[in-house]
């Protein structure tokens, strides 16, 4: 049987265009120590290091955990190095939460990171491959399509996107994490913004940022004997799901691995009904349009229904019923091997009550989610304050 | 550092192996094509198909490719459909098979599919293998891995641990062995004093010493307790599996010993399973991923070999060493003689990273409580 585990740490850097202050060094160090100290532990107490990062063309660098060892304190202990695509950062989480489960270790510190600064990734994304269809211009070009083909299926208006786009950058106002400030967001502003994948907008895509994220995971032995003042956020469910690319038939605006995916981790965690029984979720929504069509796939709402949810607002911080990306989410901070990472533990925060002026009140079960590759690798997992 | 526990809580077995035939440059392949013969046979040895794996877990990196992403169009041929729960480590094939492992550990699947390919042929490997550095202080000066495992030999040389002697016996002994393995890339019978007249590439190490450049994959399939004596007769069971790394910093290290190798054989139960009276570790097999033959002592030396053990029977990474596949085929290969009977017990160690940074050590046994017979 898996053992249980929890969340007992959670720390990370704020987002930038470029943290040219640190080396990629200084910033995992950064989003680790946080979360050793908000769980007042040392480097020592940690067991085994799991840290994980979208492409190593996106720096640069080989393999990086080797040089990264000495700085997040694994020396002499098991260090792995998980690389999903863009569902890392929540694979990485969920790769570490099983050392616990499994019974091997008992403080597993997880970190995931991106600092694109130091490279290109629109570049890194481009190498052409023999016989293979080329990524123009990064991942817009890949996903406008199908973001297009969600639009005539469910006859959502075209304005769903922009309302998607602006609240998350409301949102992200009161995440000082955040990436993405804009004090003045407002619907025009995203309207107006230059097409840049028809019909994603400058303004309904992600930025590029540097940036880590950082969890302390820890066997029911030790998270029941902490002594800090936060409540340890318990696993209730966690799955990984991976399809092929591409082949006739496949469902692109909703695969089947996203749902098995969600099935999985409903199940385990005893989730029937997710609008009511989760009370507030991180979503991986790089382009506004995801937010509906996730919505959906995860079961927030009925195929083709997800978008009048967020046109009645129940996705919002403020007023809704069923918040999604509280933090601001990708759209607002896209560290990208990270991404998958903050959204597992914002959710954590949630569950914690330290989210501070994004905190949804009295947070029991939250959702958090991570998608990658050609939407094929989906990583989720549900937290709950109570003991599963 | 608190273990919750170094001993396997559930029998985990390797029941099937495959390989490709390790070679210089696969001319008229790619990575797939490579592959996918490996994926099919190491389920036809057995009867399976993907559909009967709980979990699927590969290890490759992108920098041999030269283009993100390249596990997932290997993942596209294997064809995860139905979806399948998989993951992917930029590691090794042998940290992907300690993360299946550990997921089987939780009692709720049975099977996994492991695999990994390394084609290095396409790329100037020791360019590429500079990028693994330190980024800001180390890599923009270009430090080649033969040139860093040279500082290694020579430290060896100075400690009085080891002479370029013999480096030569390791690598004669490795590719006279290699002969008996249709797979092996360098299979020769040559006397070390022959191999001490080839030049150095960087002194103290000459061409035998070095590994060749290979393209291959591996695969593997793990089950649990029942489930694995139903495919096979003879599992390989894994008595103890376990990691651990070291710091990066070459100057930090005392590059004559493996400290990471001794720990992670110690959390694998190696030394309290099979240490004997004088510490010495007895068991039948031991297939060491020491890619340059200065490393092979180094090694040993850390898991306390007794003097008994056969060494790379299969011939080594000195007779075949694709990058992130070398590793879980000595898995494989440590498995596979347990499962033809020729061996009772087995470790398998794989490395990555400068100068053996970090280890995995996998011990193996005829019999899940790590009895051979």
């Amino acid at each position: 049987m898996a053992k249980r585990c929890a969340v007992v740490g959670v720390g990370q850097t704020k987002c930038m265009a470029k943290r040219e202050d640190v080396s990629i060094a200084g910033l995992v160090r950064e989003a680790a120590t946080r979360a050793l100290e908000d769980a007042a532990m040392d480097w020592s107490d940690i067991d085994a290091v799991v840290i994980g990062k979208a492409p190593d063309m996106f720096e640069g660098v080989m393999m990086p955990e080797l040089y990264l060892a000495p700085a997040l304190g694994a020396v002499g202990k098991p260090m792995l190095r998980v690389h999903t695509a863009g569902s890392v950062g929540g694979s990485t989480a969920i790769v570490a939460a099983h050392l616990v489960a499994a019974g091997r270790f008992e403080r597993v510190l997880t970190v995931a990171f991106e600092k694109q600064s130091d490279s290109d990734a629109m570049w890194a994304l481009s190498v052409p491959q023999p016989f293979s269809a080329p990524l123009l211009a990064g991942a817009g070009g890949f996903f406008a399509p199908i973001i297009r083909a969600y639009m005539r299926r469910s006859g959502a208006p075209d304005h769903i996107g922009i309302l998607v786009a602006v609240k998350d950058r409301l949102q992200a106002l009161r995440n000082p994490y955040a990436h993405l400030h804009i004090e003045d967001i407002s619907f025009d502003m995203v309207k107006d913004s230059v097409m840049l994948w028809d019909p994603i907008r400058y303004l309904e895509t992600c930025p590029s940022s540097d940036g880590a994220g950082a969890m302390v995971l820890a066997s029911e032995r030790v998270a029941d004997s902490m002594a800090t003042g936060r409540p340890p956020a318990w696993i209730h469910g966690m799955a990984m799901r991976s399809e092929p690319t591409m082949f006739a038939g496949r469902d692109q605006v909703n695969p089947q691995a996203s749902k098995d995916c969600a099935a999985d981790v409903y199940a385990q965690a005893g989730i029937t009904d997710p609008r009511a029984e989760i009370d507030v979720a991180e979503v991986y929504v790089p382009f506004s349009w995801y937010e509906p069509m996730w919505l959906e796939s995860l079961g927030f709402a009925p195929e083709g229904e997800g978008w009048k949810l967020t046109d009645e607002g129940a996705t919002a911080l403020d007023g809704g019923d069923i918040p999604w990306n509280c933090s601001g989410g990708v759209l607002s901070s896209n560290p990208i091997g990270a991404s998958g990472m903050l959204r597992f533990l914002e959710v954590a925060m949630q569950v914690r009550g330290q989210a501070g002026d994004h905190q949804v009140d009295g947070v029991r079960r939250a959702l958090g989610h991570a998608y990658g590759g050609g939407s094929q690798f989906f990583s989720m997992w549900v937290l709950g304050a109570d003991k599963p | 550092m608190s273990p919750a526990s170094s001993k396997p809580v559930r029998p985990v077995a390797v029941v099937s192996v495959a390989q490709s035939r390790s070679v210089r440059r696969e001319d008229h392949r790619n990575e797939v094509e490579i592959l996918m013969p490996v994926v099919t046979e190491v389920f036809a040895k057995i009867g399976v198909t993907k559909n009967d794996m709980g979990f699927v877990c590969s290890g490759s990196t992108d920098y041999l490719v030269g283009a993100p992403f390249s596990f997932v169009s290997a993942l596209d041929a294997v064809g995860v459909w139905p979806p399948m729960r998989e993951s992917h480590v930029e590691m090794d094939g042998a940290w992907a098979l300690y993360e299946a492992w550990t997921l089987l550990q939780e009692g709720e699947l049975d099977t996994a599919l492991v695999y990994s390919f390394g084609r290095s042929s396409p790329s100037d490997l020791r360019r590429v293998l500079a990028l693994q550095l330190d980024p800001y202080y180390l890599a923009p000066l270009w430090p080649d891995p033969v040139a860093l495992a040279a500082l290694q030999a020579q430290a060896l040389i100075d400690a009085g641990r080891a002479t370029e002697g013999d480096f030569a016996a390791v690598a004669a002994r490795s590719r006279r062995d290699a002969l008996g393995n249709p797979n092996a890339q360098v299979a020769k019978d040559q006397a070390p004093e022959e191999l001490l007249a080839d030049d150095y590439v960087v002194a103290p190490l000459r061409r035998h010493a070095l590994p060749p450049i290979t393209d291959g994959a591996a695969a593997v399939v793990l089950a649990a307790g029942d489930r694995a004596r139903d495919l096979v007769e003879r599992p390989a069971w894994i008595t103890g599996i376990d990691h651990r790394i070291e710091t990066h910093a070459l100057g930090a290290r005392d590059l004559t010993a493996s400290p990471s190798t001794a720990l992670a054989a110690e959390e694998a139960g190696v030394f309290e399973r099979w240490g004997s009276g004088s510490g010495a570790v007895a068991v039948d097999v031991a297939e060491l991923h020491t890619p340059y033959a200065s490393q092979e002592g180094v090694v040993r030396h850390a898991l306390r070999l007794a003097d008994s053990v056969a060494v790379n029977p299969s011939g080594g990474p000195l007779a075949a060493n694709a990058l992130m596949v070398a590793g879980l085929l000595r898995i494989g290969e440590a498995a596979q003689r347990i499962m033809d009977g020729s061996a009772g017990s087995a470790i398998a160690h794989a490395t990555s990273g400068p100068c053996l940074q970090q280890n995995l050590v996998c011990a193996l046994a005829a019999e899940p409580d790590g009895k051979g017979s």
